[in-house]
């Protein structure tokens, strides 16, 4: 990274080689973002428990400037999802992600908060966090071993890389809009969901008993 | 416990010397390779007073119903211990599956809580006179009760695994194109959403009721408020996601509910529709720190109601897997309790890194770091790969012992640690055994109880190692009851490395679709967090009729708000620190 900001392509003067770098915006700007990425400290399930482990002496997250775990999401970047997402904890996730400030990225940390994964068909799962909230990069594992979090987040970090001050959302005039937060009735409700759940099908209970 | 398959005669004495007045009532529970005594509902109190007090069986370890769907009844089952040792008693209360209805044990055995309030929310089985009976693991207003047999969930496809369109034909189809709104959700006929309103919060009714009356005086001169304070479910110091609400006089706990079921996986009802084979991986996700233990617990049930027993080698190979988790869960939570003291992420530090030097061993063995799976009906699913005996003696012979002298240097005797801990959380010795708490928590309060030694499994009774008991029943005890439980267990493995023999692994042939006679099993093994049971019931078909477990984590809760009383606030994570909790097998 910085040998790309001190070699420009751009010609500089030998007398100022060394102690001018020129560079983008974007770059100097996503460089800052993604080697302070800051997660909330966060912990699901069994997901959580590699995910302390990634974070402690062997493979020390903090080789990538991550290790400042944030229990309040007001100061978080990222929200690793690490395990299992039921209906009954979705409403205090979704809570918790319109509470994280922009710009703000997910990580679906194994099978679980990638698709519901072993407990996909439990009653009280919701089958992927993405049901709900926008991920930015899904990590395979049941769990994920330490170094496939870290290649998740190095991922993360190649995604960052990518964006553009000019295009990112997190600078236009209008707001974003804040993700409704689910209802826990007789069953998990989505609010985007009221039209379709009040003309489902009357023969519901039997159409899903035989497929 | 394993010998839960034939009726135990000298229980049977026991009954038949007891007073007079239950002898025409209660009856042997017949039916083949059933154990214990069916109850009638209306002596059920009785009875269970009795047992307590005239024979002895003073600890209740589980409670749980079974739907028993084509004969139109429910089943209550209760396994009581005495906490001196020995076996079972197992008394069941049949009724009918329309008005199931239980009086609540409650009065007798106050460890009946939460898990009455788990067969309510679950089995729809009502327990009268209990004082909160509310859902526990789902949420108020969830329309069912789950684990009933009749109960589908949207993601329903058939009863029983595996699907016939998966095997043997290996067709495949997403569920979601298949139900409406592609969505894991169902709700009563016409239902209108917006029409609907939430149910009340119970954990706070309480609470805004008595705000509303004369609740701002404490006695005390001064007249202050009582706040009510939430903890979680996200929450640096719940250990996971589970939540508190606590109601503060000044910094003081007035009371304390715990609230969980945020991660609630329903393990019991996708257990039902697997075959037993497939349980296995899913206890892993239970204590998802000792996985080894949990298959332990789960195969020893399974085994019992098969009649086998794993070979020689399997038997030592499974008990050292066991004890190394064990080191593995007692480093963690101690690492993890001085976290929550506030000596944030050193100490657990030096923890970890141990935990990683025995996941290395279990990943070379099993496969995998944290979710094992390998243990096997009958035997384990491969043989010690070549030269991994080496690292696990020298880890046990040499490192270990140092490391463990180096935390108890650095921890036990610190400043601190012991001004945060000593005469905090306490419970008395006859509060845990009421409360059934298990493991380190009953322990430190003077019960010398541990499944190895009071009934043991495997081939416990072979190696020589001291039951670790403290007396004070504070926070600092059970600290120190893992301290040396990990001494012990490195003692243990010391014998292991010492003795393992050669040979097979695997009693029979290893087999996909085990032939699980019917009948009822309890396994129930010393996981590092207390007592894990598994109840298993088989009607002789592929998959398991009732799976129920009976989940340490999640009973050692129900002594939480009796030990949080009359602390500072800021004892309470220290206090729920000590008990140790996962999230995985409190909720399952």
């Amino acid at each position: 990274m910085t040998e790309g900001l001190n070699n420009p392509d751009i010609p500089i003067p030998d007398e100022l080689a060394g102690s001018i770098a020129i560079t983008t915006l974007d770059k100097i700007y996503n460089w800052g973002r993604r080697s302070s990425i800051w997660p909330m400290m966060f912990g699901l399930a069994c997901c959580a428990i590699e995910m302390i482990a990634t974070a402690a002496s062997r493979y020390d997250l903090s080789r990538f400037g991550m290790e400042v775990m944030r229990p309040s999401p007001r100061q978080a970047d990222l929200m690793i999802v690490s395990g299992t997402v039921t209906k009954k904890m979705i409403p205090v996730i979704v809570r918790l992600y319109n509470q994280m400030p922009e710009p703000k990225y997910v990580l679906a940390m194994g099978a679980c908060a990638s698709g519901g994964g072993p407990f996909k068909e439990g009653y009280n799962v919701v089958a992927g966090v993405d049901k709900f909230i926008p991920v930015d990069v899904y990590t395979p594992g049941c769990p994920p071993t330490p170094q496939a979090l870290l290649h998740g987040l190095i991922t993360l970090q190649k995604k960052i890389d990518k964006q553009s001050i000019l295009k990112v959302n997190w600078y236009r005039k209008e707001a974003i809009p804040a993700i409704p937060i689910p209802i826990l009735g007789p069953d998990l409700i989505d609010p985007r969901d009221y039209e379709k759940i009040r003309n489902l099908p009357p023969v519901q209970e039997e159409s899903t008993a035989e497929a | 416990m394993t010998e839960n398959v034939e009726v135990p005669k000298e229980l049977d004495a026991t009954i038949q010397s007891m007073d007079n007045r239950f002898h025409d009532i209660v009856t042997l529970d017949d039916r083949k390779s059933y154990t214990g005594y069916l109850v009638p509902v209306e002596n059920l109190i009785d009875f269970a007073t009795s047992i307590r007090d005239d024979l002895g069986y003073d600890y209740l370890s589980s409670v749980t119903g079974v739907d028993y769907f084509p004969e139109e009844k429910m089943e209550v089952v209760y396994h009581a211990y005495k906490t001196s040792g020995g076996g079972a008693l197992v008394f069941k209360v049949q009724i009918p599956r329309e008005k199931p209805e239980v009086p609540s044990l409650i009065s007798v055995f106050p460890g009946s809580d939460f898990q009455e309030r788990e067969a309510w929310d679950l089995l729809g089985i009502r327990f009268s006179g209990h004082p909160n009976l509310t859902r526990i693991l789902m949420w108020e207003g969830f329309e069912g009760h789950p684990l009933r047999k009749d109960w589908k969930e949207p993601f329903f496809e058939e009863e029983k695994k595996p699907y016939k369109n998966r095997w043997p034909e290996g067709g495949v189809y997403r569920i979601e194109d298949e139900v409406p709104m592609g969505k894991n959700v169902k709700y009563p006929l016409g239902f209108d959403p917006q029409k609907w309103t939430p149910e009340e919060q119970t954990t706070f009714k309480e609470d805004m009721d008595s705000e509303a009356g004369d609740n701002g005086s404490n006695g005390s001169a001064m007249h202050t408020d009582q706040i009510v304070v939430n903890l979680g479910p996200q929450h640096p110091s719940t250990h996971g996601v589970f939540r508190m609400v606590a109601r503060l006089d000044g910094e003081t706990v007035v009371d304390l509910y715990p609230e969980m079921g945020y991660l609630h996986r329903n393990h019991e009802k996708i257990g039902e529709r697997n075959t037993y084979i497939m349980n296995m991986p899913y206890t892993d996700r239970l204590d998802y720190i000792s996985s080894m233990s949990n298959n332990l617990g789960y195969a020893l049930a399974v085994e019992s109601l098969m009649g086998i027993k794993p070979p020689e080698r399997t038997e030592y190979i499974r008990v050292m897997m066991v004890e190394l988790t064990r080191i593995v869960s007692h480093l963690w939570s101690i690492g993890f309790l001085l976290n929550d003291l506030g000596a944030f992420f050193t100490p657990a530090l030096y923890a970890i890194n141990e935990r990683e030097l025995i996941l290395d061993i279990f990943e070379a063995t099993a496969g995998s770091r944290m979710m094992c799976n390998y243990l096997r009906f009958g035997g384990i699913s491969r043989d010690l790969p070549d030269g991994i005996l080496e690292t696990v003696r020298e880890l046990v012979n040499e490192r270990l012992p140092r490391k463990i002298d180096e935390l108890d240097t650095y921890l036990t005797e610190n400043e601190i640690l012991r001004s945060r801990c000593i005469g905090v959380g306490v419970l008395s010795k006859e509060d845990a055994i009421a409360y059934s708490a298990a493991g380190p928590v009953l322990r430190a309060s003077g019960v010398s109880y541990d499944v190895r030694r009071a009934d043991p499994y495997s081939i416990y009774e072979r190696f020589e190692f001291d039951v670790v008991v403290r007396y004070n029943g504070d926070v600092y005890d059970r600290y120190l009851v893992r301290m040396e439980e990990i001494r012990q267990s490195l003692r243990i493995l010391h014998q292991v490395v010492r003795d393992i023999p050669e040979g097979e692994i695997q009693t029979g042939k290893a087999l996909y679709q085990v032939r699980v006679p019917a009948g009822e099993a309890y396994g129930r093994v010393e996981n590092p967090k207390g007592e894990l049971g598994f109840y298993v019931v088989s009607n002789g078909k592929p998959n398991p009729w009732r799976y129920h477990i009976r989940a340490p984590s999640f009973i050692n809760l129900t002594a939480l708000g009796k030990m949080c009383k009359g602390e500072k606030v800021a004892d309470v994570v220290a206090i729920l620190g000590s008990i140790d909790i996962v999230l995985g097998e409190t909720d399952r």
